[in-house]
């Protein structure tokens, strides 16, 4: 059985999702995190370990990732991994039997289109046991106000990818605080730097999908 | 393949560069269109119709600044990312405009480089075929070229397999000489990779297979940056000609407001070591203005 559960954080790791898939070439024609994950469950393998040997491979991966061992095809395929072992857990989510670390409310800002970067921090946090709720793309501020008072506690999660589009993140950090002055941002995207993020008022700044997931982890939010 | 005798191609990129001198390009539009006045979340392809005097304005403050050549308002015109705008139909329309007014600024002495940037796919996800990609980029390549463009720019590209498929799909679309450009960041050991992890030595051979006459660099960091990346290419190809869009440097947010660190004279200080690195064509990206390009313009006319 450990076996087994070892073996599904490896495909997650790697990014191998299923037998059909091409990726990794080195483990073409062997099972992937889909068939193994079933396989587990079939045998009554706790859920919390395929979830926390889940959560340590998605780890390691985003570590390479920061340590730019590995780049963006590498944390895809990982996520995707992750998404297929997902899909077999989500009952047990529903059912109450394991939980979240907490609701994490994401969007890229308005004007800005770009959802790469956005969808990559979004599969590492739900990777790491956070629910996600993700606003998608061109995301206006009242729309993120209206999210933070669905969802109370909740962290928000800002992207930009274009310069010109860091001031209209700015306004949206200031539209979230005056409605609710406490709620936790992190903001981050290819033209940010932690100065930039502290200017702007953002409580934190992650460079990378990892350095969300430990940002996140520190600050300690109840679902 | 060009039908359209009236819109003869005046001059030839390559030629232009065969004759040795290094060509100044244009530098930000985005920045400049939003002075003018377009919102966020405004679809800035659309100006080309619907703000047409504004979107030549920049074109013209370019050319007025000296550039040899200037690009279009086109960069997000592929199908894919005008569906966001739900004006993937009008794709031959607004890349068209795009080319039509940069093709008035520039007149016929100066060329005209189509601009076309990244769909925001990733290939190798599965979720959209290439063919898909490849169809959506001769749209937009052959109306650029209807337009008047001389050559296309495909820019800002992270993978090998999408800007081969834009080169692919350009060459087949178009008779127009084709320049493909990437965006690499600088890793934690100092070597500068693109967010899909391709290194600036990786491109050369990919790209000039698929077609691409010019290679090279935009967006990024800022000048520094660019210097090592041409070296890097020109350590594997020494003869390929080498275009630099360099951002003026990496913005900061001061006082709600982002700023560019790089000033006109910060970067026209670093051309000379640019030009003896490799580049055959400088201008500008993010944060660049026509002043950037018209200091630029005079510290490669320095350089000599």
């Amino acid at each position: 059985m450990d076996d087994l559960i070892t073996k599904i954080g490896e495909c997650v790791e790697r990014g191998k999702v299923n037998l059909a898939a091409p990726f990794p070439p080195a483990m073409k024609g062997l099972e992937g995190a889909d068939e193994l994950t079933k396989k587990a469950l079939e045998a009554n393998a706790p859920v919390d370990a395929i979830l926390l040997a889940c959560n340590d491979a998605m780890q390691r991966i985003g570590a390479k990732f920061s340590r730019n061992e590995v780049f963006v095809p590498e944390l895809l395929m990982a996520a995707k991994a992750m998404h297929a072992v997902m899909a077999h857990l989500k009952p047990f989510f529903q059912s109450g039997t394991v939980k979240a670390k907490g609701k994490f409310i994401l969007g890229t800002v308005a004007g800005d289109l770009h959802d790469i970067g956005k969808n990559l921090v979004s599969m590492v946090v739900e990777g790491n046991g956070w629910e996600v709720i993700d606003l998608g793309v061109d995301v206006k501020p009242a729309k993120f106000v209206e999210k933070v008072r669905e969802n109370p506690g909740c962290v928000v999660g800002l992207s930009a990818l274009l310069t010109t589009t860091m001031a209209s993140m700015a306004t949206t950090v200031k539209e979230i605080r005056s409605n609710f002055p406490d709620t936790k941002i992190v903001v981050g995207g290819a033209p940010l730097t932690a100065a930039a993020a502290t200017e702007m008022g953002a409580t934190g700044y992650a460079r990378d999908p990892q350095d969300a997931v430990e940002w996140l982890n520190t600050i300690g939010i109840a679902a | 393949m060009a039908q359209h005798d009236w819109n003869r191609r005046m001059k030839s990129l390559l030629d232009e560069l065969k004759k040795g001198k290094i060509l100044v390009s244009d530098g930000a539009w985005g920045t400049l269109l939003q002075q003018a006045g377009m919102q966020p979340g405004e679809c800035p392809e659309l100006w080309n119709v619907t703000h047409r005097p504004e979107v030549l304005g920049v074109a013209k403050g370019y050319i007025d600044a000296g550039a040899d050549m200037i690009l279009t308002n086109s960069f997000g015109g592929s199908p894919s990312k005008l569906a966001h705008y739900e004006l993937q139909d009008r794709t031959a329309e607004l890349n068209e405009a795009a080319a039509e007014i940069s093709r008035e600024a520039a007149g016929a002495d100066r060329l005209v480089l189509g601009s076309i940037g990244p769909t925001g796919v990733i290939l190798m996800m599965g979720e959209v075929s290439e063919e898909t990609l490849f169809e959506g980029f001769k749209i937009q390549a052959a109306a650029l070229e209807r337009g008047g463009v001389d050559a296309i720019c495909i820019e800002t590209m992270s993978a090998l397999d999408e800007a081969c498929c834009a080169i692919r799909a350009a060459k087949e679309a178009t008779s127009c000489e084709i320049v493909c450009t990437f965006t690499f960041e600088k890793t934690v050991d100092g070597a500068f990779k693109t967010m899909m992890g391709v290194a600036p030595s990786d491109i050369v051979k990919e790209l000039t297979a698929a077609g691409a006459s010019v290679i090279g660099a935009n967006c990024g960091n800022g000048f520094d940056g660019m210097i090592d990346i041409v070296r890097e290419i020109r350590s594997v190809d020494a003869s390929v000609p080498v275009l630099v869009h360099a951002n003026a440097g990496r913005p900061v947010m001061e006082h709600g407001k982002t700023v560019f660190p790089e000033t006109p004279g910060v970067m026209a200080a670093k051309v000379g070591q640019l030009i003896d690195a490799g580049a055959n064509i400088i201008g500008g990206c993010c944060g660049t203005t026509p002043e950037h390009i018209r200091a630029l313009a005079q510290a490669i006319a320095a350089h000599g």
